[in-house]
């Protein structure tokens, strides 16, 4: 393993106060690992939580500012936060207007962020939960945990964090990101496994002609080992999947998304696959995104992401959002 | 079970965690995300530092004190599962010295708090089934069975297919690994013997 870490324990701590570094418009917690927004709480604005396990990044502390999350809790690699964290983050979000909580379905995210509720509305904190569960590779059925949240989450928290920004109310804030959630589907293949810091070599083994198709964003599989494919082949796998799930219904936004070790080269390579296609099949490509944005670590692969818009949602994705990882129209 | 034998109990698990982390880590990678040896490593070692000079009146103390410390150290899904677990057994352990009858009885309120919040029935491949034979095993002939129940427990997941937890995520693919939670569960019920 080669990597730019000095001690594998504190990877996240050290990233983080690197990220505060950068970006002196954020405010970190290091003792809870949080990244909140630098005028949090906003007084009478509906506050925007999300977190799971670092190693995803720019998600979720690479959109925190305004027009998207209020704050991000940053558990350990590949594992979600605790609920102090996630308490800590919703109160630090909590202009009086209630907290929307962004989980992606995941058993530890769900479970951790069910306890950070509870103990929020002992405090009096009126939470709501958004479980973004996009990942059409996996067979949502009782005998999985069910749909994992993967690339649709940036467009749930870009969404949701701009109709928060406009002063909407939190049951409506919490009504659009289902909203989105439900319209989106997501699907992806690798082609190496991610190395973890402390685990120091990949998590799976993955012959060099061969790629995990239907992957999550751990490397967890979803569908089935093949032999490497050419990326237009690959890329009817990707659209055919999402299509099937979840039919086309007019305009789209499209995230082409890389896991972290590939290069922009090889995604825009693919973009113009996936437009293609989307182009055959008469939906049309009214937003999209090229790059990485919901990394799994050092990965190389890539994710596909389909959220079937309206005009609000698009109108909501087109408003101005100020983050690290995210930034427009300001 | 006193205090001090339950501060023992607990001092065997940090043990035996740190010392098979790698096992732990090394099964979770085959079929999940390789982060459980590292977890538990870490939540065991922040309950040692919790109990330590932590006054303790009741058997529920220590164990509360240690569930608590796992629900806010740990994360992912196994922080929750313990920590559940160890808090239930201590609120119902309310006095400095339990018999082994109360003791069986606190086990199965761990199980009830696991299958409580994580919704897995036997047979799914997780630390329940580790948990229910110990259990069981526990209250008919004691602390070696158990161990020795939760270790023939979580060797016998190896066929089973993964229905919960992102194990599941492989579908017929999980078959052929233990499960590391089944395997965690079996190092707990080791230190009690």
């Amino acid at each position: 393993m080669k990597k730019f870490i000095n001690d594998p324990g504190e990877v996240v701590a050290q990233a983080l106060a690197g990220l505060a570094a950068a970006h002196p418009e954020l405010r970190v917690d290091p003792d809870n690992q949080l990244v909140i927004r630098g005028d949090a709480p906003v007084r009478g604005k509906a506050g925007i939580v999300s977190g799971g396990g670092s190693g995803h990044e720019p998600l979720h502390g690479g959109f925190v500012g305004p027009g998207m999350l209020d704050a991000a809790c940053a558990g350990e690699v590949f594992t979600s936060p605790v609920p102090d964290a996630i308490l800590a983050a919703t109160r630090a979000a909590d202009g009086g207007a209630g907290v929307l909580h962004i989980v992606k379905n995941y058993t530890g995210d769900v479970l951790n962020f069910e306890m950070a509720a509870e103990l929020a509305g002992d405090e009096g904190i009126a939470v709501e939960t958004v479980l973004v569960d996009d990942d059409v590779a996996v067979r949502d059925s009782t005998w999985t945990a069910g749909r994992r949240g993967t690339g649709a989450t940036l467009i749930v928290e870009k969404v949701t964090g701009a109709l928060a920004e406009e002063g909407a109310s939190l049951k409506d804030v919490a009504a659009i990101g289902r909203a989105v959630n439900e319209r989106s589907g997501s699907f992806a293949v690798a082609l190496t496994a991610a190395t973890t810091p402390a685990a120091g070599r990949p998590g799976f083994d993955l012959p060099d002609d061969e790629m995990e198709v239907g992957v999550g964003i751990h490397g967890e599989p979803g569908r089935r080992r093949a032999k490497i494919a050419p990326a237009a082949e690959i890329a009817r796998v990707m659209v055919d999947a999402i299509l099937a799930a979840k039919p086309a219904q007019g305009r789209t936004i499209v995230l082409l998304n890389g896991l972290g070790g590939t290069p922009l080269l090889e995604l825009y390579l693919l973009y113009g696959e996936v437009a293609a296609l989307l182009a055959e099949r008469d939906v049309e490509i009214a937003r999209n995104l090229v790059g990485n944005y919901v990394t799994s670590l050092d990965m190389a692969g890539a994710s596909l992401t389909i959220c079937h818009a309206d005009d609000e949602i698009l109108r909501l994705w087109d408003a101005p959002v100020r983050t690290a990882g995210l930034r427009w129209g300001v | 079970m006193n205090v001090e034998q339950a501060r023992e109990w607990i001092a065997a698990i940090a043990e035996t965690v740190e010392a098979e982390a790698e096992t732990l880590t090394r099964l979770d990678s085959a079929i999940g995300d390789g982060d459980h040896g590292a977890n538990l490593k870490r939540g065991f070692a922040a309950v040692r530092v919790a109990l330590d000079g932590f006054e303790a009146h009741t058997v529920g103390d220590v164990l509360t004190k240690t569930g608590a410390t796992l629900i806010s150290k740990v994360g992912g899904a196994s922080g929750p599962l313990y920590g559940s677990a160890f808090r239930a057994m201590g609120k119902t352990l309310t006095s400095p010295d339990v018999t082994t009858e109360q003791l069986g009885d606190a086990l199965d309120a761990g199980l009830a708090a696991i299958r409580k919040l994580g919704g897995a029935q036997p047979g799914d491949k997780t630390m329940v089934d580790a948990w229910l034979p110990a259990v069981a095993a526990f209250r008919r002939k004691g602390p070696q069975a158990a161990a020795t129940a939760a270790e023939e427990a979580a060797r016998a997941t190896t066929d089973l297919q993964a229905r919960k937890g992102r194990a599941s995520y492989l579908g017929e693919r999980s078959i052929g690994h233990q499960d590391p939670g089944a395997t965690s569960t079996a190092l707990i019920f080791r230190a009690l013997a």
